[in-house]
């Protein structure tokens, strides 16, 4: 699928950015590249080969149903942008 | 050709675990605003989860009451898209691994028959936080509390045919949750929600028509209000020529119909793939069989049992197993007093409506098993009569208390000493001698009220047989 | 090399008397001061904290409670959280971010008694293979401040090779330890996936990202690295099991070092000065008494494309949190939350976090899963087992870090294309899991030449080992930068 053109578009608006107009072109061509090296896995044969997730197998643990976390509100908001009576703000959602 | 609807329902239950699913927070309901969010909850950066051994165990507990394959290798998976109340930017959840595989339960239907509904899967994820809109005049006010609490999402096959099937699948699930002491079942906090599947097809169609969702039912009366209103818009539409866009639509209860939501919906790429914070869920077949063994006994294996060993009635044994809480002080009652039958009356008949009336659930009744154990115990060996019963049933429903005490003090126990009864029979003799001719005459609907006439007099105590008795002994009948 | 320079030579002096955490402290707190504008190595200092850390190393030191690392300053890549200083992961994003809690890394080094520095700059969200994305400004090669100190730990190599610190915490997902180990003239390890916690360090790539240490010999990385590792509840891919046995001291198995067998792979990139290098530091080792053979890496081409898709879809996901609602960043007077998240994060990340954003939600969008990620991972678990093969047959594989010495810089800024196959050796050892050391072999035109040994899974030991003898016999790891002296 080599030259495959991204719909930038889309893909900008479901991660949330917006692209300078300037350096829109040069994104798009970077992004074809990047695309063009990508294809390069295109010639290997993975046909029954299993994906790999996790470079050493091995199984979740489970942890104990226990609390241990104590929260400071003060620590845990310390960095935030806007909060009011513990709350976090945003500008208002309108469903 | 009529119109046939076709339902299926997600449903998401909040379970019972101590701390959340991927962090040791408190995963109590309610407390300040964020005061139970701790960093992993909060996705702050450099965070990691770490899975709840409880969790884990009540989604196994689940899929084997429903007879499901427990899958010994599930996987979880990132689920992306962007909202305030999730923090991430994604949920953890399962995608194409699930825990639970293929089960099913079964409904009393509206047909009158007992349906079979096919679950498709059951999963464990966490739950997002909570916007509010209303509180803050130009923003949202975000709280995370809840973010992290484990939900098992149960996913139903498009088996249901009716909204009132719906509410009835809804409902028997509540009960198997809570039977299994995994959620509380409570639908007023949010410990459960539904988002229903609706498409309808005509009557002789072999296939389904398209869907619509309709998102976050929190009440068994609006799964069934929001369900049969989309059920007619779609009539609407199709029998004027339309078709049916799929979508997420979302109930407005005031005007008694669904809107759509945005579109954005439709558009929504989650982008699932492998969590790589955590690793393959392994189940082991020893862990599915020490589960398997303190599964608790299920509504209808108890219904049965009710029935085949208490020998009651398929109603009051139905009635009686719908709630476990309910099912339990049944059995601590028959426990005390020995008399499943009249347990049971008492159980429906009184405190049913009692509890129904005040609007509490059984385990907040004042009067407790053994109280009414002791009750029924006293009617059995002729101490109450069923009125002087009701009294005491009465007094301590108001005020709980020793039932023995409480018959002393309000000197409610039967009279029965023949000397005592006879000087009253003889007084009520004396003063009805008409009826008491009659009486002689064979007119014997009489004695009923020469009878009522003597426990009028000893202000309900007086122990009915032996009344009975005496006036046919004193009037040689 | 100045005794004062080296975790063992710093030790010592401690140890002996001849001079106090507190002093040393002081002196690098200066010399950081003095030098640091040329180079921008730190971001933040930790000023008089650490000088209050060193005062209770040195109690420590005199009622001979010390360990190995008590009293012995260190910087820590801008990665880690710490409560009391931000972390800015080289980014606008967290340029006042403060945690309320220590990464797991920076706890366990606290405890052993390490002087807490400062953080190091570092390329934005470790994405990068030459540290000119920091928002923070790029960092300066020791060796020539024309040329780059690699990345994306390119303010933790520069630290240590301009002497402004004695050893440095990095971190490392496609080369980002060993890069700017190379490029600096320094040894830098990245351990075997699992063996150093990862809760606290701000994910970029989860199933790739690994802590490990840059000091300037092998003998150092080994300390740093033994205090660095071990099982952490919080981190689920943490490894608890007794299959990793990691002793510097007691070599129990010491016949487990001698006559080794070292494999060359053959991969393209070879370039005549590396082919230079990398015959001398063969010649050494053979001369220590191991031997060479040819291996083959069938799939390692494929595993820079593998690594990009693979690295950009899990780091478009880890980077979704940074929306300016709960920390961080924020774009003024957002109008709507639509208008939050986009400005919030257009102006908080740099050019070289977004594309990878894009990448890695192109990746795994709908119609494209299947094609790039899924793919990737395939090809993932071919390149693991390349390297399994291999094992049967040898002890430790040879290469060279990087195609070549540090390079100008701004000279690949807007090549990304070039600037990724940097990765190319580097690269398929993280892929696999695998632990790899990258130690200084040689300099040509005055600049560090770097060459890379990989093992197996959790024989570090060995790393550090072979990397050990080579540095007895050899000084290039002593030589200083004419700057730093």
């Amino acid at each position: 699928m080599t030259g495959m053109k991204i719909d930038l578009n889309h893909i900008s608006a479901l991660s949330l950015l917006s692209l300078d107009p300037a350096s829109y072109e040069k994104i798009e061509k970077d992004l074809s590249e990047i695309l063009l090296l990508v294809d390069k896995m295109n010639t290997i044969d993975t046909q029954h080969v299993e994906p790999m997730t996790h470079p050493h197998d091995g199984f979740q643990r489970l942890r104990d149903d226990v609390v241990l976390e104590e929260v400071d509100l003060h620590e845990t908001q310390k960095s935030a942008p806007k909060t009011d009576q513990g709350y976090y703000l945003v500008p208002k959602v309108i469903e | 050709m009529s119109w046939q609807s076709v339902i299926g329902l997600e449903i998401h239950v909040q379970l019972l675990t101590a701390s959340k699913i991927f962090s040791a927070a408190d995963n109590t309901y309610g407390g300040a605003p964020n005061s139970k969010a701790c960093p992993i909850d909060l996705g702050l950066p450099g965070v990691l989860p770490v899975l709840n051994e409880s969790a884990v165990k009540m989604a196994i507990k689940f899929g084997l009451a429903i007879g499901a394959k427990i899958n010994q290798e599930s996987i979880f998976d990132r689920k992306n898209y962007f909202y305030p109340d999730l923090p991430k930017g994604y949920q953890i959840s399962q995608f194409e691994k699930p825990i639970v595989g293929e089960g099913k339960v079964t409904i009393d239907s509206d047909s009158g028959e007992k349906t079979s509904i096919r679950i498709t899967r059951a999963h464990l994820e966490e739950d997002a936080g909570k916007s509010t809109h209303d509180m803050f005049e130009n923003e949202t006010a975000i709280d995370l509390n809840r973010t992290g609490t484990p939900l098992l999402e149960i996913v139903s096959e498009p088996d249901l045919r009716s909204a009132k099937d719906a509410a009835t699948y809804f409902r028997t699930i509540q009960e198997l949750v809570k039977y299994l002491k995994i959620c509380d079942g409570d639908l007023s906090r949010g410990s459960m929600r539904c988002d229903a599947n609706v498409s309808i097809r005509k009557s002789d169609a072999t296939e389904f028509g398209e869907r619509t969702e309709i998102k976050n039912i929190n009440s068994f009366r609006f799964v069934e209000q929001a369900i049969n209103s989309e059920i007619q818009r779609q009539i609407e539409v199709l029998e004027a020529g339309g078709r049916i866009e799929r979508e997420t639509r979302l109930f407005d209860e005031v005007k008694n119909e669904t809107r759509s939501m945005r579109s954005k919906e439709a558009s929504q790429d989650y982008r699932y793939f492998p969590d790589p914070d955590l690793l393959p869920l392994r189940i082991s077949d020893e862990l599915i069989t020490e589960i398997k063994a303190k599964l608790p006994e299920l509504p209808d294996q108890k219904k049965e049992r009710f029935i085949k060993d208490m020998k009651l009635d398929e109603y009051n044994a139905g009635l009686l197993c719908k709630d476990i809480d309910l099912a339990s002080f049944f059995e601590a009652v028959v426990k005390q007093c020995g008399e499943p039958k009249m347990a049971a009356n008492w159980l429906i008949t009184e405190l049913l409506a009692k509890i129904n009336r005040e609007e509490i659930s059984v385990e907040y009744s004042p009067i407790s098993p053994s109280m009414l154990g002791e009750v029924i115990k006293k009617i059995k060996d002729d101490t109450l009569s069923s009125k002087t019963a009701k009294t005491l049933f009465e007094s301590l429903w108001n005020e709980p208390g020793d039932p023995n005490e409480r018959i002393k003090s309000l000197g409610l126990e039967q009279i029965d000493d023949s000397s005592a009864l006879e000087e009253v029979v003889n007084k009520v003799i004396k003063k009805n001698s008409d009826q008491v001719e009659q009486l002689k005459n064979g007119k014997t609907k009489v004695l009923g009220y020469l009878v009522g006439q003597i426990m009028k007099e000893t202000s309900g105590k007086a122990n009915p047989k032996k009344v009975n008795e005496l006036i046919r002994t004193i009037l040689e009948l | 090399m100045d005794d004062l320079n080296t975790v063992i030579g710093l030790q010592k002096s401690l140890r002996n008397g001849q001079v106090s955490s507190k002093e040393i402290t002081q002196d690098y707190l200066k010399r950081i001061r003095s030098r640091d504008k040329q180079i921008n190595s730190f971001i933040n200092l930790n000023h008089e904290v650490s000088i209050g850390q060193a005062e209770i190393a040195d109690k420590m030191i005199a009622k001979g409670k010390a360990t190995a690392l008590t009293g012995i300053p260190i910087a820590h890549k801008d990665i880690f959280c710490t409560k009391h200083l931000p972390t800015t992961c080289g980014s606008k994003m967290l340029e006042n971010f403060i945690a309320p809690y220590d990464a797991t890394v920076i706890s366990k080094l606290e405890n052993a008694g390490a002087v807490l520095l400062g953080k190091t700059n570092m390329d934005e969200f470790a994405m990068g293979s030459s540290n000119e994305t920091s928002y923070f400004g790029p960092v300066h090669n020791p060796w020539n401040p024309s040329c780059v100190p690699g990345g994306s730990s390119g303010g933790s190599a520069a630290a240590v090779a301009a002497n402004l610190a004695p050893c440095a915490t990095g971190t490392d997902t496609g080369g980002s330890i060993r890069q700017p180990a190379s490029f600096c003239g320094l040894t830098g390890l990245k351990p075997t996936y699992g063996t150093v916690s990862r809760y606290g360090m701000i994910a970029y790539a989860s199933s790739l990202d690994q802590a490990g240490p840059i000091c300037h010999n092998a003998e150092d990385a080994g300390i740093l690295y033994s205090f660095m590792l071990g099982f952490d509840p919080k981190d689920s891919t943490s490894i608890a099991s007794e299959k990793y046995f990691f002793a510097l001291e007691n070599n129990k198995n010491a016949s487990k070092f001698e006559n080794l067998t070292i494999g060359l792979p053959k991969i393209g990139f070879q370039t005549s000065e590396l082919d230079t290098a990398l015959s001398e530091i063969q010649r050494v080792l053979e001369g220590l008494g191991h031997k060479f053979v040819e291996i083959e890496l069938p799939n390692i081409e494929a595993s820079i494309p593998s690594y990009y898709v693979i690295a950009s879809a899990e780091a478009s996901t880890n980077l979704s949190r940074y929306d300016g609602v709960r920390f961080g960043y924020r774009c003024e007077a957002p109008k709507n939350l639509q208008d939050l998240y986009v400005r919030t994060r257009s102006e908080g990340f740099g050019e070289e976090v977004k594309r990878r954003i894009l990448t890695g939600t192109y990746a795994l969008s709908v119609g494209y899963f299947d094609q790039y990620y899924l793919k990737a991972q395939k090809v993932r678990r071919l390149i693991a087992r390349d390297f399994q093969t291999a094992f049967a047959d040898v002890d430790l594989i040879l290469t060279p870090t990087t195609p070549s010495t540090a390079f100008e810089l701004e000279a690949l800024v807007d090549n990304p294309i070039e600037m990724y196959q940097q990765d190319i050796f580097t690269v398929p050892v993280n892929l696999a899991g695998l632990p790899a050391i990258s130690i200084p072999c040689g300099f040509r035109n005055e600049m560090p030449i770097g060459a890379q040994f990989i093992a197996d899974a959790f024989n570090e030991d060995l790393l550090i080992s072979v990397s050990r003898e080579f540095q007895k016999v050899t000084d290039f790891h002593n030589r200083i930068p004419s700057s730093s002296r």
